[in-house]
């Protein structure tokens, strides 16, 4: 697959609140019986979002006025838990191109990646000013900029955070590693050569 | 200056720079499991890719393994399709499967050791996000997505960022009737969830120095709990002795060559750690979670926090969240909260150590009555020995239930699961909402003993009291 450069993202967005929203809050591990990435949308924060009926919760993900976000705000330590890919590829097959918080576990951040989700880290002041913008209006376009590591929306912009790889990874569109790791095949065989457990 | 064994064990393994600056870092021990595995065995069929090295890949099932029923079908036709994908796949490729029938299978954090496949001065990864256990044997062990699941089995390697190393002392003696569970628990309560993000920990100290190899991987084991990728202890004497004869382990002579190979891979006297943490050993507590992630956990004769006494905004937050969920009173005793179910296994703490510990300890002793309690222990290999050493029969006759090999309720992807808002105590390592099953269930984390003393007690109590230390 050839992907293509993510200079900037554009959508509008939804804010889902909370701290250390583990991988398990994304998409319960019941819904990972499967060998397929296929259909894990319809199951994104499925215990938050309705009851043992399948009836709505109370939940910003119900809420039609965020019906058409494509940017999901949180909080501190996002998707922290479990490597599972399982849960950005959730929140990718739901309409998801980007998530704005203001940090993220290790391990979901590089598998949102290399997904080619941008995951951008914005303080807790900068964070409060966006969430204040688009709920005061849920339809504002926002844009992720991840050229010049800025989030406009409305009247403001606060600058973000992104190890900075990762924003060469995105820039390029070789976010998805294969590729260039598979060019590498030849200096493989020199370390494996070296190394005596593998030899 | 000397270097750390992360560093040592990175510059053995690294391929080259990439072009966003991140390492290709050769991985070469890699373990799969039928959960995260599938997707990418499809991903190399879609773009017709071989497996590069299937000698150094390795396989067991274990998340979905039903633990009170073992022949197939299986009555969930989904676990039943994903053992029989990951059986295909393997056997297309060549790959070492620890399967159902081979007295091997296990959770796989578990099966790596015991076979001898995890060894010091190396990289393994594998798609969950425990495998920071294998650091216990001096192992740089990272959990990963099912991409780079998929770039291992394509490449053998990944891309990586170099980590920080924060060394994390425990020094001084812990207290009977406190286990290496409790250090971690300890451990993540001081530094938090997300304390360790960016660093790789590596433990030591006296404690560790004492301590098995089995206690080495509980706390390694939960290192990301505290949001460190890696977690290790330097490996020594008793690294080896542990090895030693263990069927994937080099055997005579070469053994020999390889403790002197895999001796120079420790940490250096004077290198750098990027941050050191001490922590006194015996201020270390029998220590439970009353919340809903790891690091909210008390000493078993404390009180359960009130959302008052969080620092921040966002820590009231956090407690009234948790404290809503678990249906606690903030300022309560966390001892004397009833329980229904009381789970004994998991990657963290379902080892032979584990189980021997918890029945020394049971004989004459009964599970209260409308306590479910069961024991899952975390491999063949631990059943059977387990139960050649009559385990089995102490633990039903306390009223245990004696299951098979696997994960179980730790993540409930099996017919192991809370029912409603029971609360469970677990030997396990999340806490978090839904974590074993139920969207409403409760889940306090503690060690073995503990959870012992609750099955017995029905309410949540210390060990120490209960089997008269």
């Amino acid at each position: 697959m050839k992907e293509s450069a993510i200079k900037e993202i554009k959508g509008s967005a939804i804010y889902v609140e909370g701290n250390d929203i583990d991988t398990d809050r994304i998409i319960p591990a019941r819904f990972m019986k499967c060998v397929t990435f296929d259909g894990l949308g319809d199951y994104l924060f499925y215990d938050v979002r309705y009851d043992s009926n399948r009836n709505n919760k109370e939940h910003p993900l119900n809420d039609h006025r965020y019906a058409d976000a494509s940017i999901l705000i949180s909080d501190n330590n996002f998707g922290c838990g479990s490597s599972r890919e399982h849960a950005p590829q959730s929140i990718q097959k739901a309409g998801y191109n980007a998530v704005i918080a203001g940090s993220f576990a290790e391990i979901f951040f590089g598998n949102s990646t290399n997904l080619g989700i941008v995951c951008a880290s914005v303080d807790d002041a900068g964070r409060k000013k966006i969430v204040e913008e688009i709920e005061s209006d849920p339809s504002l376009l926002m844009t992720i900029d991840v050229e010049n590591c800025l989030v406009k929306v409305g009247s403001i912009q606060v600058p973000f955070t992104i190890k900075k790889g990762a924003r060469e990874s995105l820039l390029s569109g070789r976010y998805d590693t294969l590729n260039e790791l598979l060019e590498g095949d030849s200096d493989v065989e020199e370390v494996v050569a070296n190394l005596e457990y593998i030899s | 200056m000397g270097k750390t064994l992360f560093e040592k064990v990175w510059e053995a393994h690294s391929v080259r720079e990439l072009s966003n600056g991140q390492t290709q870092l050769l991985i070469g021990t890699h373990l799969i499991h039928e959960v995260t595995s599938p997707q990418a065995f499809g991903m190399l069929r879609e773009k017709g890719l071989a497996v590069r090295y299937p000698n150094r890949t390795f396989a067991t099932v274990d998340h979905i393994v039903p633990t009170n029923e073992s022949a197939e079908p299986y009555s969930d036709g989904l676990a039943q399709a994903m053992i029989e994908e990951l059986r295909k796949n393997c056997a297309e490729n060549n790959i070492t499967f620890f399967d159902t029938n081979t007295g091997k299978q296990g959770i796989v954090h578990i099966v790596g050791p015991e076979q001898g496949i995890t060894q010091p001065g190396t990289t393994i990864a594998c798609g969950d996000s425990h495998t920071s256990t294998h650091g216990a044997f001096g192992a740089i062990a990272f959990g990963i997505g099912t991409s780079q699941v998929r770039d291992v089995l394509a490449t053998q390697t990944i891309a990586l960022n170099q980590l920080k190393v924060r060394r994390i002392n425990v020094n001084g003696q812990l207290a009977p009737g406190v286990y290496a569970k409790d250090v971690i628990l300890h451990i993540i309560r001081v530094l938090g969830t997300n304390g360790g993000t960016g660093f790789a920990y590596e433990y030591g100290g006296e404690v560790f120095d004492r301590f098995s190899m089995e206690e080495r991987m509980t706390v390694c084991n939960m290192s990301i709990e505290g949001g460190a990728r890696v977690g290790y202890v330097n490996p020594d004497d008793t690294t080896f002795d542990y090895l030693r004869d263990r069927k994937y382990c080099p055997n005579g002579d070469e053994f020999e060559s390889a403790i002197t190979r895999w001796r120079a891979f420790a940490s250096d006297s004077d290198c750098h750690y990027d941050d050191l943490v001490e922590i006194d050993a015996n201020e270390i507590q029998p220590t439970v979670t009353w919340g809903i992630n790891p690091s909210q956990g008390v000493g078993v004769n404390e009180n359960i926090p009130t959302v008052e006494s969080g620092g921040t905004q966002s820590e009231r937050a956090s407690i009234e969240e948790a404290l809503e969920h678990m249906s606690f009173e903030g300022g309560s005793p966390v001892k004397g909260k009833k329980i229904d179910v009381a789970f004994l296994g998991s990657c963290t703490n379902g080892r032979l150590s584990d189980l021997q510990e918890v029945a020394q300890f049971l004989k004459g002793k009964k599970v209260a009555e409308g306590v479910k309690a069961i024991v899952v222990p975390g491999s063949q290999v631990v059943a059977s020995i387990a139960k050649a050493q009559g385990l089995d029969e102490i633990y039903t006759e306390a009223g245990f239930e004696w299951r098979g090999a696997g994960c179980s309720m730790c993540l409930a992807m099996n017919p192991d699961k809370l029912i409603g808002d029971q609360l469970c105590a677990s030997s396990s390592n999340r806490n978090f909402k839904g974590r074993q099953g139920s969207p409403t269930g409760r889940t306090m984390l503690m060690s073995p003993l503990m959870v012992a003393a609750a099955a017995i007690t029905g309410e949540i109590s210390d060990a120490r009291e209960v089997f008269n230390f």
